[in-house]
């Protein structure tokens, strides 16, 4: 009975719902030497390295915020860099203020939180294309808006004060760290919302939005709530960006790249899964590290690997793995367990 | 659409809901479970007003439904569609919405389904599904909307059988369906509408007999005691 117990089974008496199918204590020990790792990371790893890891660890955030509003939840926004930005000029505000960039980080975070409410009002009134179009112009008037700030630097931009105090080596590892954490914290928190009653609803939402709302779900304020989440998220990303690339421009922050590149890597990896966005990333990383001296080409290799992800594998690359190995490293469903299953892996 | 319709429903009842295509009989649920918003009138479900109420807000008051054309979460499995609906609908928390969403599959006879995806359910079991999905939400009125269309003979008897079982439970039934002789072995009253008006409302075979109905719905052919025209 004691295997049972460490598969995470919830026994109800007459059935039992399983949330994983490998022991969680595996998946931790996992999780502990990935963590132990990534964290001593800049202190055995040569500099250029690192840099690539902290890249990697932004646009982990973003594609994960952007997967969760679009893989999730069904709003396919094209405008998250507006956040990413708006993150970013966060941070230098409050730097400018005094703040230590380091600290104005959470701050950011709300910041671009409380932001996201009010265009919730707006954007929430339009649908599918409509939808997309709109968090597309929101971003693009909030770079307007932040480039006719004199205070911000205008359109030429700012540096990122609060930083000259800490020696090269020190901002280095303090930015791979800060970037390192949030990351992490991001993909954490996302796991866990999407393990937790608000995941189905997401999940559902998705599927079909009518029968969600006549099974009871609150729809719209769950919706609210994840396009909230993803912004601050994605301000979190724009912060990391900030620091990690101290000299700050409307058209690097709010660029529209940044939107392409969550939505590249999440549709490589596998929307709708938590696994997705991060392999995607991975891949997205491997392809500029070998095609980097490739000229153009890099682009059209990138662009041919979407459209065949696309139309072989809408999936997804973790998709079809998942389905191939009938593996999950993040589980969020919900399996029944027979009575025969459970006593089979009982014994 | 739906025009000039005042009934009342009481607690257990089972009321059946028949009229030719375009009558006004999916706009009518729609009116009750808040899909679409009435021009005018009033509409109340123990005491409440329902005016302000919205779809998720009625559900959770205890009204379901079904759908004509069944509509699955094609990406979770059998069990989540249920689950989802006990937690969100009846608000059901932790293991006790995993006891209700199972019992709704057991008793619609889709458990040994549970882990399937949804979507790919044959028609029987994506109506099955879609009556689980709605009992999960632990209604006291369910508005089942032609969950016996496309079935052969021996799937409309046992979902006939299902649905009694239900008003055994005390939940007031109200069914629109085409498949006559379904209804007439399941509901103790009819209701016809035509150009989105009530024509009738009664005993069910009464109700087929009269006039009116055989005019506007039956083409005036007479209903034998089997219910088939």
């Amino acid at each position: 009975m004691s295997k049972v117990k460490s598969l995470q089974h919830r026994s109800t008496g007459s059935i039992t719902v399983r949330r994983s199918r490998i022991s969680p204590l595996i998946t931790l020990s996992g999780a502990v030497v990935l963590v132990a790792f990534l964290s001593w990371a800049p202190w055995i790893l040569p500099a250029a390295t690192v840099s690539i890891f902290m890249n990697f660890f932004i646009l982990v955030i973003m594609a994960t915020m952007w997967n969760l509003l679009a893989g999730y939840a069904g709003m396919v926004s094209i405008g998250q860099q507006g956040f990413v930005g708006l993150g970013a000029y966060a941070t230098l505000y409050f730097a400018i203020k005094g703040v230590n960039p380091f600290v104005a980080i959470p701050l950011a975070i709300l910041a671009c939180g409380a932001i996201a409410l009010p265009v919730t009002f707006l954007v929430f009134r339009l649908r599918g294309g409509y939808f997309s179009v709109a968090t597309w112009v929101i971003a693009d008037s909030a770079m307007l808006i932040i480039g006719s700030i004199a205070l911000l630097g205008g359109g030429t931009g700012h540096y990122l004060p609060g930083l000259t105090n800490l020696s090269p080596d020190q901002l280095n590892h303090y930015t791979y760290l800060a970037t390192w954490v949030v990351a992490l914290l991001v993909v954490v928190a996302t796991y866990l919302l999407l393990r937790s009653r608000m995941g189905l609803v997401l999940a559902s939402v998705r599927d079909n939005e009518v029968a969600s709302r006549s099974a009871g779900a609150k729809v719209t304020s769950t919706r609210r709530m994840v396009y909230i989440i993803a912004a601050a998220g994605c301000g979190a990303a724009g912060a990391v960006l900030a620091i990690s690339q101290p000299f700050i421009q409307p058209g690097n922050e709010f660029n529209l790249q940044w939107a392409a590149e969550m939505l590249f890597v999440s549709m490589i990896g596998g929307l709708g899964t938590i696994e997705g966005p991060i392999l995607g990333s991975i891949i997205f990383f491997v392809l500029q590290q070998l095609l980097q001296n490739w000229g153009a080409w890099y682009l059209i290799i990138f662009g041919t690997v979407a459209v065949v992800v696309a139309i072989w594998q809408p999936r997804g690359i973790w998709g079809l793995l998942r389905d191939r190995f009938n593996f999950e490293l993040l589980p969020v469903g919900y399996r029944v367990v027979a009575g025969k299953e459970v006593a089979d892996e009982a014994a | 659409m739906a025009d000039g319709i005042t009934f009342q429903l009481e607690p257990g009842a089972s009321v059946g809901v028949v009229g030719p295509n375009g009558a006004g009989k999916t706009s009518m649920f729609g009116i009750i479970s808040g899909d679409i918003k009435p021009d005018t009138g009033t509409l109340s479900f123990a005491g409440h007003d329902l005016h302000r109420a919205s779809v998720s807000a009625r559900c959770r008051m205890g009204i379901g439904r079904t759908y004509q054309v069944p509509q699955p979460f094609e990406h979770m499995t059998v069990f989540e569609n249920a689950l989802l609906a006990a937690q969100q609908g009846a608000h059901v928390h932790g293991h006790d919405s995993y006891e209700m969403a199972y019992g709704s599959l057991e008793r619609v006879g889709l458990a040994d389904l549970a882990n399937r995806p949804a979507g790919s359910l044959a028609l029987l079991h994506r109506k099955r599904l879609e009556l689980a999905r709605a009992l999960s939400t632990k209604p006291r009125i369910l508005l089942l909307d032609e969950i016996a269309g496309g079935l052969t003979d021996a799937e409309v008897v046992e979902l006939t059988t299902i649905i009694r079982g239900l008003q055994s439970d005390g939940i007031a039934i109200l069914w629109i369906e085409h498949v006559v002789r379904a209804l007439l072995s399941t509901v103790d009253r009819l209701l016809c509408l035509a150009n989105g008006a009530l024509v009738a409302d009664g005993e069910p075979r009464e109700v087929l007999a009269s006039d009116a109905v055989r005019t506007v719905y039956l083409g005036g052919k007479i209903i034998n005691e089997h219910g088939v025209a």
